[in-house]
């Protein structure tokens, strides 16, 4: 059994509220933090290793290294809970069940930022989690966890919640912020970083919900007990949130040791694919994230077993590798179309992009057309190239990475499955009835398709 | 003297230039001029905040800057990139920028509706310019063109949304030089349109200098539509003294022989309206729209337009007449014969219709006509050939 850090108490009764959660053990990293001064907190978090949990996985150390301390300008820190990546759940789950942890590792990372008001931009479909966070909220502040001088400190912290309008783009942070200052949710053109110039021109941090919570074990236990956990960069857990088809979807917490192959199979994690199926295609990190097919996926291109951590998962680079991502942790087994799959996200990015930049605005929505074509079997072979070659034309080309997450998945659908696209334009009528199967997608030896 | 601050030395497609600090590689290279300039559809150099969107200026970033030298690795939009000091920067003479920009392009043209021979912009339009330089003669998308239902918003601006291209140029117009906005972005991604709030008119004084920024057809002069070609009319530069505060005035009047078709701002060879003691140029409705008599102006001269354009074509403001070599090569003599054949030639009558000669011609023919005053001329023929008439 792993070590576990953020869901170790999410079982216990009552831990939703202010009561249980204290005497649980709760609030003890603000009293640490509160006599420690602000650098040796940002000096502990670099320590430990940290990486953001949304998606980008950058040294959160670093990133709090790197806001900027104008004298007399307020800093802020939000929260990032603008959770909308396909197949991503877990900071639904950690704000749901453990709130506290959240607004406890948020005090923290406000006091060593600097923050007197941080903000937890919520996605707007969260909205019963609004209630619990704002429940949470008001417990800590009457107990002198948030408000005016914290526990005797001298040291301000408010923290409010404010919705989202359910726009995935929003999760971006520059969009995020643009939406929290009540603009339309258009990313930012970078630089200025929020560091500089964030939230009402003000520098400001932006974090995912995970990474604020790991702030509290990393605090309590000390960055060195963190950073032993895991393999080289990739310290501490995390969460992963698992579903398709897996016989027991949900929120892991793993220590990044475990491989990939035993997350699925073993019983304590996804327990395998339901009704004897075998596996055929891993999205291991969120929709962005290349997919992969099964032999890909269980050991690298040199032959060595993947892991489940940043390193070993982006092995290969994206010829052959994927990404961490977000941990949205999606299985497909032999009877997914990965066609229709790929349509499916693209529809989605198509709906999603802001329209901001042209790459992405007119790109995803042409890859969709073209995606729909081929799944209802009126495509074309020269639609796979002209596919990639729009991708190709929107990675790297936008202001935000909605761009590339949208390319991505397409790019790697056609690297890896090409001869499945091929099939179905071969079979227009055959591919509306049945689907493609597993083909050679798990078989040990893979050379992967240069389109 | 205060240290005078150290100009930033960057290289744009090879050719170099000293600018100052936080100047744009965009404007670096509009300094150079020519080729190396990369388009602008969204960027407008008098409106804040606005560029970074169209994505056809990306260039490449060779090397950061002499400090340090490792190249971006990514392109980058050059109208929201500043300099650095030894930045090297590719534009044309880099493959991956010249793909990503046929790309943008592209990209921008799938949903244009292309409708240029019915648009009041052709020949004014950056898109069209752009389409000429990057674009393909054939399409690959082979779907519908989004478009979208015309929408009213207000007595002197058309918008036509179909043809938009989201530079969101206008908006920034009426944030920033309009005092209250009443339009903007509504939806997102491809579906994403301007529009005003709940369809409300646009009604401010200085709303007309949206359609001058708007680089496609989507916005245009309601009192010019399809009234005529903007390059049958003749640009001229004239101004008035305006007491709208914070209007300059200064106009270019499309004429058409005397009639004032069209009043816009002043624009530079960025199609940018032109700036006057560091104040850009805007322009009030009552110039653009209400001022439409050659009487209400001063007329300054004709405007100076780009050779290339196709506004220009017959109107050069500085037409050079092809020189008369002639005289020059026979050292000052007149050459008769040449200049005044008629009067002249003692062949060439004209009042001989050579087609009506008996052929073939003699000698004869011409010697007597040219004997003869005209008058006398007729009857002459008419003794000659007969009365065919009668």
């Amino acid at each position: 059994m792993a070590k576990k850090l953020l869901l170790e108490k999410a079982h216990v009764p009552g831990i939703r509220y202010y009561d249980t959660y204290r005497r649980e053990g709760g609030y003890r990293s603000v009293e640490k933090t509160l006599k420690m001064p602000p650098a040796d907190i940002v000096e502990e978090v670099k320590k430990s290793g940290l990486r953001g949990r949304g998606g980008a996985g950058f040294p959160t150390g670093m990133k709090w290294s790197f806001i900027s301390k104008p004298e007399g300008v307020p800093r802020h820190l939000v929260c990032n809970a603008d959770e909308s990546e396909p197949g991503t759940f877990k900071d639904r789950y950690l704000m749901e069940f453990i709130p506290h942890l959240l607004i406890e590792g948020m005090i923290v990372s406000s006091f060593a930022l600097g923050s007197n008001t941080s903000y937890i931009y919520i996605r707007g479909e969260y909205d019963w989690i609004t209630d619990i966070l704002e429940e949470a909220i008001a417990e800590a502040k009457k107990n002198n966890w948030l408000g005016k001088n914290i526990q005797g400190s001298g040291f301000d912290c408010e923290i409010y919640v404010q919705r989202g309008a359910g726009a995935y783009i929003c999760g971006e942070e520059t969009a995020l912020i643009e939406s929290l200052e009540g603009k339309r949710g258009n990313p930012r053109i970078k630089p200025p970083f929020p560091a500089v110039k964030g939230l009402w021109e003000r520098p400001t941090v932006v974090n995912n919900v995970e990474t604020l919570a790991a702030v509290v074990p990393i605090i309590n236990n000390g960055a060195e007990a963190y950073a032993a956990i895991g393999v080289g960069k990739s310290t501490g857990t995390k969460l992963i949130s698992a579903c398709g088809n897996i016989n027991k979807p949900g929120v892991y917490e793993i220590d990044m040791t475990i491989s990939v192959e035993e997350f699925i199979y073993s019983d304590e994690y996804c327990g395998g694919i339901p009704n004897g199926k075998r596996l055929k295609a891993c999205i291991p990190g969120g929709s962005s994230v290349p997919i992969v097919p099964a032999n890909l996926l269980l050991t690298t291109a040199k032959g060595e077993k993947r892991l489940m951590n940043y390193e070993s998962l982006s092995d290969g680079g994206f010829a052959t590798g994927t990404m961490m991502g977000s941990g949205g942790f999606i299985v497909l087994d032999e009877d997914q179309c990965i066609v229709k799959h790929t349509y499916t996200l693209a529809r989605f990015y198509r709906h999603e992009s802001c329209g901001q930049c042209s790459p992405c605005r007119e790109g995803t929505g042409w890859m969709e057309k073209i995606l729909k074509n081929i799944e209802e079997g009126r495509g074309q072979m020269s639609d796979i190239d002209l596919l990639w070659d729009i991708q190709r034309r929107i990675e790297g080309n936008t202001i935000c990475p909605l761009g590339d997450a949208a390319a991505w998945p397409v790019a790697a659908a056609i690297r890896h499955f090409r001869d499945e696209f091929e099939w179905h334009v071969k079979n227009p009528e055959l591919c509306r009835t049945r689907n493609y199967g597993l083909a050679h997608y798990a078989d040990p030896i893979h050379v992967p398709v240069t389109a | 003297m205060a240290d005078e601050v150290k100009n930033f030395k960057v290289t744009i497609d090879n050719i170099s230039i000293d600018v100052a600090p936080g100047t744009t590689i965009l404007n670096a290279a509009r300094m150079i001029g020519g080729d190396v300039t990369p388009p602008a559809m969204c960027y407008y150099s008098k409106l804040q905040g606005s560029g970074g969107k169209c994505r056809t200026c990306l260039v490449e970033v060779a090397a950061g800057s002499t400090a340090d030298p490792r190249p971006m690795p990514k392109l980058v939009a050059s109208c929201r990139t500043t300099v650095m000091d030894g930045m090297i920067v590719k534009n044309i003479t880099s493959d991956k920028v010249i793909d990503a920009r046929n790309g943008v392009v592209e990209f921008l043209l799938i949903n244009h509706p292309l409708d240029c021979p019915i648009c009041d912009q052709a020949g004014e339009c950056h898109l069209q310019d752009l389409g000429y330089d990057h674009g393909k003669e054939s399409t690959r998308y082979k779907f519908a063109r989004r478009t979208f239902v015309r929408e009213d918003i207000g007595p002197y601006i058309q918008l036509h949304m179909t043809r938009c291209i989201l530079c969101y140029r206008c908006t920034y117009v009426a944030d920033q030089i309009t005092n209250k906005r009443v339009h903007g972005v509504v939806d997102r991604g491809d579906h994403a349109a301007i529009s005003t709030y709940i369809s409300k008119a646009i009604d401010n004084d200085f709303s007309g200098n949206m359609i001058d920024v708007c680089p496609v057809g989507a916005l245009t002069d309601k009192t010019f539509r399809f009234k005529n070609r903007v390059w049958f009319t003749k640009p001229v530069d004239a101004h008035r003294n305006c007491e709208t505060p914070g209007c300059c005035g200064k106009a270019t009047l499309w004429l058409r022989g005397d009639e004032v078709f069209r009043v816009t701002a002043r624009k530079d060879q960025w199609g940018e309206v032109q700036s006057y003691d560091g104040k850009t140029g805007w322009i009030c409705n009552t110039c653009r729209f209400d001022k439409k008599k050659t009487s209400d102006w001063i007329v300054e001269g004709l405007t100076s337009i780009s050779r290339h354009s196709v506004i220009g074509a017959n109107k050069y403001k500085t037409l050079e007449m092809p020189h008369e070599t002639v005289q020059k090569v026979m050292h000052g003599v007149r050459p008769k014969l040449l200049m005044d054949i008629h009067n002249v030639s003692e062949v060439n009558n004209p009042n001989i219709h050579l087609s009506e000669l008996e052929r073939p011609a003699k000698g004869t023919d011409f010697k007597k006509a040219s004997q003869h005053p005209v008058n006398e001329d007729k009857a002459e023929q008419e003794a000659q050939f007969g009365k065919t008439e009668k």
